[in-house]
């Protein structure tokens, strides 16, 4: 295990480097002049020039990577092209406002996914294994903004019962922010769920036919401890590696969920500055959420060969 | 108490329904021009935000414009990409993976590297990047898709493969001197094929995803397309006005990629059982 | 004890059943047909019964049913199934449970998959103890005891393991800890040690059976291995097409067989001891019939050499070969199913041959080959030799690195130390660097005959690919026909063929290009007695016919006695005994090889039990890889100095530093001896 942890956590600065790369050419290479986006068509040329020798523009790419690298590595992300705003301040802000939606959208998903994987798998082939497989299947396969708009129009639109924007004023209590993130969040839940809990149903369908729980039922333990002690643990094992793969779909989903409800969240500040290319902002959130996407897979596979011991702990990473 | 081995067929209907939706959406993708009552494009000033009717079936947007007749031409763009970038990945990943798992030594670990370091990089960003870096277009949202999937294609071809290689027929192949492309088109080849075949219905059902969400992200189809993904994206500031004209094009998305994830279902667990 | 009254079954009425295990007419239906017609037995506590047929004969779901288990689309059309009078199929589900918990084990094949990945051991025998509502604190202690009664070494360290961190037969042994826990009056066996080494199988089943005598349980053992029962069991029952055709006392039947399926079934498999020459394996013909293929009368008699007009029109009963005292239930007598009880006798053995004649020039000379994966040394510094003609028997547990060598020679392996010389002429180690000549002449026939051959093309393809890459001069009907394998065949896809069939293509495949050298692993350790004994003879008459020579392996040393000319013997990498097979099998011999011929012997004359040390792939010293399970060992020295390579006689190299003359022999089986020809199988 320890092999496997340095072997993981020494990876990630190469890889680390290897999205800075990435996120610099992509945004370095971006058409468009930056320096007459910042000042506008009716700037002279001569203003364009002088700003574009400010911004280190006129130096080669490498000189601009390094010194970019640099400078996101101390933590002077910049000052926001279009909001003329700290991007760090801005950034971190919006990490957290996604934060505190995606931790609700998780913290439902797991025991709801767990609960009703578990609940198809054990009843194989019934009639309650068809209906939670079914639904999973078509929510996992429907785009969150597909199952967020039907939410819209039936719980602000029609019975009015939730608001449409998920956007609180500040001095919101605590309820009113709940009741802004609850249709996100639900949004979220909705395609994750169905995913998680179709990789339960199949685990736990092989566990069940297993020959150890075979060799329990023979030894005339009964249906309640079977689950308890055999199936609950290894049928959510693999499930581990599926909540893994969800978290990518949970950082896209972000971005989708909190353009639908106008959330000030970061996947909605990482397309709003791409579109405008407001390059230090997209710089900074690239790589904020570079970062945050690399730890959560890592957390993910550590809790993995946690919970297996069965994953060969120095084989393949 | 025992474990069923003969799991029971699902009803039929599920499949024969899912079947129609798809060949529903293909024949609108390809012949809108003979199915829609209005141009698309048209605009009807006086005729915004007119809610369902005998005129619009399904109402009028803020232009006026008829809202069934965009949901019939808004198939095309979706259902050309889609299959167009699953095609491209599978045809990508299995070439790839099969060579890598053939192959093995250095071109193996060269490829795996390079897929791991694609895979390990958030999709989603990459594609905000890229698409801000190449405009919007058909074919980049192809490339795109693409780029996205050929690794996880490449991964499953290449595991079908590693455990194929091992098998005594393609070793005895290999001891009476088979050369290389007869092991993988002769040997291998045939006996990955329902892998391949459960990759392209996955990757197509993840590629009608992919492009729906790039398209109401502003990232997928040019500005002014009927397709779904933009109508919603476009149509959502009317929201309250005029909830049909998101409706629509949700639901609408919503009917194809259910039905292909039904399909695609129903065919793993045809070639899981044989 | 636990065993008192069970709520909920217990039998109304009736005469009072005796003890132990009551099968009464049991008949089972799945959809596609019937699997057990009428079977009546009876096993009295302490009592061993082995339960004996091949594959698809309904051994297994019997096997279940003794505990009130049947998969899902099995029906019980008639039959009790008593246990201590206790009607187990008439258990309500929540009784049926208790009593499992109190009265009945079951020990499964790969005891792995038995065992929850996921949980220390320690716990999972505790969970077992629990369930019987040992008080918590007791639990530890119980456990422990029950782990060293199964003869674990240390117990403590072992406990908090986890089932892969154990070998094949610790974890057996695990299984087997959990099993007895119950103290269960009923303990069902199903193949316990199919997948364990001969020697580790030996041990295992001695354990179980004393056991099993010190409890006074009634034991059933399910196996298709008739020489392992004759071992191990009491009495023992033969199941032909879900039917009871013989059972009896098992030196009587093995003895005296009385019906011509166990008949069949002794004379097609191989003795130890006894090859080809002295006596020739029997085929049964054709196949047994699927469930759900009814017909009249005998159900073995389309495949009976004794099959009279009577025996296909009424089906015979069960009947006690003595004609006094016919019981209801056969609880002790010989019964047979039989109309002419006897017909066919056992095939004696021919006359010893005489030796065969003086081998050919050399064909393959492997020198100083060492393989290692990783830190683990496969092949250690491994010299043999195969001459023009020969077959040469490979023995060894798993993991001795026979397949290894093997797969060096045919150039599949990794590259390493070492040569390998065809005809004097260097192969090199990976068959894409060798020429056309030397791939054709140098084949191979593997061990699982459902993956051996492409299943997406077809036999004649299969076969019309072979001929073209190596360049042979057969067509496809004639390279067919020469592996016994029938024109209509040419045209199936592998899925339609059985098991000796896909072997039978396989072989075929292999002599192609006529090649010099075919290299055998285990080409028939995955099919039925039966079956195996027609592939056998497959390969011995191609020998025959072109003088191809063998590399032989298996892990039974009966079916490489059987068609060896000579034998070697690996030990962890380490060849450490070859010669002529008869001197090899019969001693004198190396420790180890004595070992191996004491578990396939009939007799229990097994050597003094050594728990294997812990096994450090790593850390072997100098000495002899033997030397800490050896009951040989010259303290100091075996474990210190390499053993040298001694010369008995004639070629025959025994790698050992005990004195020549104290090395250890089977005299039973020495060539000459009368016990040798004259013991049943």
């Amino acid at each position: 295990m320890r092999r496997f942890l340095l072997r993981r956590v020494a990876a990630v600065p190469a890889t680390l480097l290897g999205v800075s790369l990435m996120v610099f050419l992509a945004t370095d290479v971006l058409p468009g002049d930056v320096a007459r986006t910042v000042l506008g068509r009716e700037a002279s040329a001569e203003s364009v020039a002088a700003l574009r020798h400010e911004l280190g523009l006129d130096q080669p790419v490498y000189l601009r990577y390094l010194h970019w690298l640099a400078d996101f590595g101390t933590g002077s992300w910049g000052t926001s092209y279009t909001l003329h705003v700290p991007v760090r301040d801005l950034v971190l802000d919006r990490l957290g406002q996604s934060l505190m939606l995606a931790s609700l959208a998780f913290v439902l998903l797991v025991p709801v996914a767990l609960a009703l994987g578990v609940l198809a798998g054990l009843g194989e082939d019934t009639p309650v294994d068809w209906v939670i497989s079914g639904v999973s299947l078509a929510l996992g396969a429907t785009p969150e903004f597909v199952t967020g708009v039907v939410l819209l129009v039936v719980f602000s639109v029609e019975l009015g019962w939730l608001p449409a924007s998920a956007q609180t004023s500040p001095g919101d209590g605590p309820l009113v922010i709940l009741s802004h993130l609850v249709l996100p969040a639900t949004c979220l839940v909705l395609l994750c769920t169905g995913y998680v809990a179709r990789h339960v149903r199949a685990s736990t369908v092989l566990v069940v036919a297993s020959p150890y729980v075979r060799a329990a039922r023979l030894r005339g333990v009964s249906g309640a401890q079977l689950v308890r002690r055999h199936v609950l643990r290894n049928a959510t094992v693999p499930a581990t590696s599926a909540l893994g793969v969800q978290l990518q779909f949970l950082l896209g989903g972000l971005l989708v969920v909190e353009l639908l409800f106008n959330y000030p969240g970061i996947g909605a500040l990482l397309l709003a500055s791409a579109t405008a290319k407001d390059l230090p902002t997209l710089q900074a959130t690239a790589m904020v959420l570079g970062v945050l996407y690399l730890a959560v897979v890592l957390l993910a596979d550590i809790a993995y060969r946690l919970l297996d011991p069965r994953v060969r702990l120095d084989g393949e990473g | 108490m025992a474990v069923a081995t003969h799991a029971p067929r699902r009803p039929g209907p599920v499949l024969v329904g899912s079947a129609a939706v798809v060949a529903a959406w293909v024949v609108c993708a390809a012949f809108w021009p003979h199915l829609v009552p209005y141009d698309p494009d048209l605009q009807a000033p006086a005729d915004r935000f007119l809610p369902p009717g005998p005129d619009h079936w399904l109402g009028a947007d803020h232009y006026g414009r008829d809202v069934l007749s965009r949901l019939v031409a808004g198939a095309r763009p979706v259902l050309v990409v889609a299959p167009l970038a699953a095609l491209v990945s599978v045809a990508a990943g299995t070439a790839l993976g099969l060579l890598a798992g053939a192959v093995r030594g250095w071109f193996d670990g060269l490829v795996m590297r390079l897929l791991d370091a694609v895979v390990v990089f958030p999709v989603i960003i990459a594609a905000v990047l890229f698409i801000a870096l190449l405009g919007r277009s058909a074919p980049v949202l192809v490339l795109v898709i693409a780029a996205a999937f050929v690794p996880l294609v490449t991964r499953s071809v290449r595991a079908a493969t590693l455990v194929e290689r091992e098998k005594p027929y393609v070793e005895a192949a290999r001891l009476r001197g088979e050369p290389l492309w007869s092991l993988v088109v002769r040997e291998l080849l045939p006996n990955v094929r329902g892998t391949v075949l459960v990759e392209a219905t996955t990757r197509l059902g993840d590629a009608i995803f992919a492009a729906a969400t790039l398209s109401f992200l502003g990232l997928g189809q040019p500005p002014g397309s009927p397709d779904w993904g933009s109508s919603v994206a476009d149509n959502r500031l009317w929201l309250q006005l005029a909830p049909w004209t998101v409706l629509a094009p949700a639901l609408a998305i919503g009917s194809l990629v259910v039905a292909v994830a039904l399909l695609t279902d129903r065919l793993r667990r045809q070639l899981g059982r044989s | 004890m636990t065993a008192g009254p069970v709520k909920g079954g217990p039998v109304a009425g009736g005469p009072v059943m005796p003890p132990g295990l009551v099968v009464d007419g049991l008949s089972v239906a799945y959809p596609a047909g019937p699997v057990l017609h009428d079977i009546r037995l009876a096993v009295r506590p302490g009592e061993t019964f082995g339960l004996v047929g091949e594959s698809g004969c309904g051994k297994t779901t019997l096997g279940y049913l003794l505990g009130g288990h049947l998969e899902a689309g099995g029906r019980v059309l008639g039959g009790r199934v008593l246990v201590d009078g206790v009607d187990v199929l008439a258990l309500r589900p929540a009784a049926l449970r208790r009593w499992r918990a109190s009265h009945v084990a079951f020990v499964h094949q790969e005891a792995a998959s038995s065992l929850d990945p996921t949980m220390r051991v320690g716990r999972q025998v505790a969970h077992v103890l629990r369930a019987q509502g040992l008080p918590r604190q007791a639990v530890a202690a119980r456990a422990r005891e029950l782990l060293s009664r199964v003869r674990l070494p240390d117990v403590d360290a072992l406990a908090r393991r986890y089932p892969h961190q154990l070998s094949g037969g610790q974890q057996q042994r695990v299984v087997i800890a959990c099993a007895l826990a119950t103290r269960p009056r009923l303990l069902v066996l199903d193949e316990p040690t199919t997948g364990l080494d001969a020697s580790v199988q030996h041990e295992v089943l001695g354990l179980l059976t004393g056991l099993a005598t010190e409890l006074a349980t009634a034991v059933v053992l399910v196996s298709h291995d008739l020489p392992l029962v004759g071992q191990a069991c009491d009495r023992v029952g033969v199941l032909y097409a879900g039917r009871l055709v013989e059972v009896g006392p098992v030196g009587e039947v093995l003895a005296a067989p009385a019906h011509p399926y166990t008949v069949a079934l002794l004379d097609s498999a191989p003795t130890l001891g006894v090859p080809r020459a002295a006596r020739p394996l029997a085929t049964i013909p054709g196949r047994p019939p699927r469930p759900g293929e009814t017909g009249a009368g005998c159900r073995f008699a389309p495949r009976c050499p004794a099959a009279v007009d009577a025996c296909r029109s009424a089906e015979p009963a069960l009947a006690e070969l003595a004609p006094a005292g016919a019981a209801l239930v056969p609880s002790g007598g010989h019964a047979v199913r039989c109309l002419r009880p006897g017909a066919v006798g056992r095939a004696a053995p021919g006359a010893r041959p005489a030796p065969a004649g003086r081998p050919g020039p050399v064909l393959l000379q492997v020198r100083g080959l060492t393989r290692r994966y990783g830190r683990t040394v496969a092949l250690d510094n491994v010299d043999l030799t195969i001459h023009h003609g020969e077959v040469v028997g490979l023995v060894g547990e798993s993991g001795s690195g026979k397949t290894t060598l093997a797969r060096a020679v045919v150039g599949l392996g990794p590259p390493g130390e070492g040569d390998v010389l065809l005809d004097g002429q260097e192969l090199p180690a990976r068959v894409t660097q060798r020429s056309r000549q030397l791939r054709r002449r140098v084949q191979m026939v593997f061990q699982n005959p459902d993956t051996t051959l492409n299943p997406e093309h077809r036999v004649r393809h299969i076969l019309h690919r072979a001929i073209r890459t190596l360049r042979g001069h057969d067509d496809v009907p004639a390279l067919a026909r020469r592996a016994q394998l029938d024109d209509d065949l040419l045209d199936c896809l592998p899925a339609r063929l059985s098991g000796g069939q896909k072997q039978r293509v396989a072989i075929a495949r292999s002599f192609a290009g006529s090649p010099s050298l075919v290299v055998c692993d285990e080409p028939v350790s995955a099919l039925d007695v039966s079956v195996q004994a027609g592939v056998l003879e497959t390969l011995a008459r191609q020998r025959d016919r072109t003088g191809t020579s063998y590399l032989f392996i298996s892990h039974d040393l009966a079916v490489v006695g059987y068609l060896a000319d000579r034998v070697a013997v690996l030990y962890r990498g380490v060849l450490v005994e070859q010669g002529p097979a008869g001197q090899v099998l019969a001693g004198p011999h190396h420790p180890y090889t004595a070992r191996l011929v004491a578990a396939t012997a009939p007799t229990a004359a097994a050597p003094a039990f050594v728990e294997p040390a812990p096994v450090d792939p790593a850390g072997d010293g100098p000495g002899c890889r033997y030397a800490s399970r050896c009951p040989y060992r010259i303290a100091g020295r075996c474990d210190r100095v390499a053993p040298p390579a001694v010369a008995l006689d004639d070629g025959h190299l025994v790698r050992c530093h005990l004195d020549p003359a104290s090395l250890p022999s089977a005299a039973w089986l020495a060539p000459g001896s009368p016990a040798a020809a004259a013991r049943p199988g």
